[in-house]
């Protein structure tokens, strides 16, 4: 198994320095993660009256504010952790691949997924255009449908949502009406998420009811997730004020303002980034049902620890 | 009181005043969305399944149930007796309730009893039990990577996967959590 997830990282990170891409590391503690009501990052305690920083839930912000000083192609592989995310397909660290490409949207992303998928299914020893998950054959030729959030809910929910819809019944149904349909046998792109729905995302030029967002979904796992970026500080502020006043209510702690973000925003070119699980990716590749499998170690069992 | 981010399979939990084992149990959390705990719950009395969705932050009651520490019998047709050691009360549990139970139930064997009111539900078995190994293929020679196993029959039937250096008649340790072999136990 780890010599397979080895594989199939090295593979990845020769594929993306091909196309041009610079791998970058970025801090993994930070002072303001993004304001998000569903993502806790971890607060690491500083101590000497200093303020908490935080473990990065994802890499996006210092990804951004380089991109925003001149860099065109990056990425980022590595741990992001987030509180709370526990089960067969959620480790609370875990490992993610993050890619900005500029003079790009979701349309570019989707292509580069597809790669991805492609190359990843080799080096995982995969012969042809297809692997099998839990039983179920996957054909991963591209190009892989592309599906609206608005058409997938109008089939497989009964309703249409708006441009900011009621969180609480959209979570519920994608999870158990939509995730549960889509169609086994091909990976699938969901894309043009309600505007609410994605704080970092573009909106739509054509339609501002819904944001260029995009997922991939295969095998029932949800792969990866990305955006035509937003570059509008002013905006970005205002959503980000929004989520804040989400959490304020929903009784989360309150995150330091992202200044150097907001202020880079000013200089960030047009472009697009997706954020990839490693971990499930190599859950689909290697026919893993439970996501402790693919990694070293699974996550230690937390109870009171005795001491050295 | 649980709160959902105790929910995990085997959990007991009371819906309605009645209680509910989780069977089956995935933590959910659609991109940027809030976490969701979708269960399969059993009615630990009926034995119906049904399927809930539940909430960050929503709570739960813990199942009213009692544990009797019971002594295994015998079984018949009518399923698995046990009695209670101190007031000699038997009751009896049936084939469905004792489940995967039964493969490493011996007589005499010490147990918990699970009850709901004055129905007895279910069986907890001793974390770990020694059983003998009845029977036993010779492992195949030469094949010693790490990790290889063998299948052996138990004093109760079942069959369980062994390293190759078990033979018969050898009384193994057993982790009835996981049904997995742990050890030779020592004699």
């Amino acid at each position: 198994m780890l010599a397979t997830r080895g594989g199939i990282i090295k593979d990845l990170r020769s594929f993306l320095s091909e196309q041009g891409f610079l791998e970058v590391q970025t801090p993994l503690m930070i002072k303001a993660p993004v304001p998000e009501a569903s993502i806790e990052a971890f607060p690491v305690f500083q101590g000497k009256g200093k303020p908490d920083l935080y473990l990065i839930p994802s890499p996006e912000i210092n990804l951004k504010r380089l991109l925003a000083e001149g860099l065109d192609r990056i990425f980022q592989l590595g741990p992001v952790f987030r509180q709370e995310e526990q089960g067969s397909h959620h480790l609370s660290e875990f490992t993610m691949l993050e890619w900005y490409r500029t003079g790009a949207d979701y349309h570019d992303l989707m292509s580069d997924c597809e790669a991805i998928i492609e190359i990843t299914a080799q080096s995982a020893g995969w012969k042809g255009n297809s692997i099998t998950y839990k039983g179920i054959k996957i054909n991963i030729k591209p190009p892989f449908p592309r599906i609206t959030i608005k058409k997938v809910f109008e089939k497989y929910a009964g309703w249409t949502p708006g441009p900011a819809p009621d969180l609480d019944r959209f979570n519920q149904d994608m999870v158990t009406k939509i995730e549960p349909n889509l169609p086994p046998d091909r990976p699938v792109f969901l894309m043009d998420y309600p505007a609410s729905c994605a704080s970092l995302a573009r909106l739509k030029a054509s339609d501002t009811k819904v944001a260029e967002r995009v997922e991939l979904y295969a095998g029932g796992l949800e792969i990866a997730n990305g955006f035509s970026e937003l570059t509008d500080h002013e905006e970005q502020e205002s959503r980000f004020r929004k989520e804040a006043e989400r959490r304020r209510k929903q009784g989360l702690r309150a995150y330091p303002r992202p200044e150097e973000f907001l202020l880079s925003l000013r200089g960030l070119p047009n472009c697009a980034g997706m954020a990839l699980g490693i971990d499930r990716l190599v859950m689909l590749l290697t026919n893993t049902s439970n996501i402790n499998d693919v990694v070293a170690f699974p996550p230690e069992k937390i109870q009171p620890a005795a001491m050295l | 009181m649980y709160d959902s981010s105790d929910l995990r399979k085997g959990l007991k939990i009371a819906i309605d005043g009645e209680p509910y084992i989780i069977t089956d149990f995935q933590f959910s959390k659609p991109g940027k969305g809030q976490a969701l705990y979708k269960c399969k719950l059993k009615n630990m009395v009926t034995g119906y399944t049904v399927d809930r969705t539940y909430r960050s932050g929503d709570k739960f009651e813990p199942a009213n149930l009692d544990e009797v520490h019971m002594q295994y019998l015998y079984r018949d047709n009518e399923g698995f007796h046990f009695m209670n050691t101190i007031t000699y009360d038997q009751v009896t549990l049936t084939n469905d309730q004792v489940e995967e139970a039964k493969s490493f139930l011996l007589d005499n064997m010490e147990v918990d009893i699970l009850f709901f009111q004055d129905t007895p539900i279910d069986i907890t078995l001793p974390t770990f039990v020694e059983l003998e190994v009845t029977e036993s293929a010779p492992g195949v020679r030469g094949d010693t990577a790490t990790g290889a196993t063998k299948s052996v029959t138990l004093e109760t039937g079942h069959e369980i996967q062994v390293p190759l250096f078990i033979k018969q008649g050898e009384i193994l340790k057993i982790d009835t959590r996981t049904g997995e072999y742990v050890e030779r136990a020592k004699k």
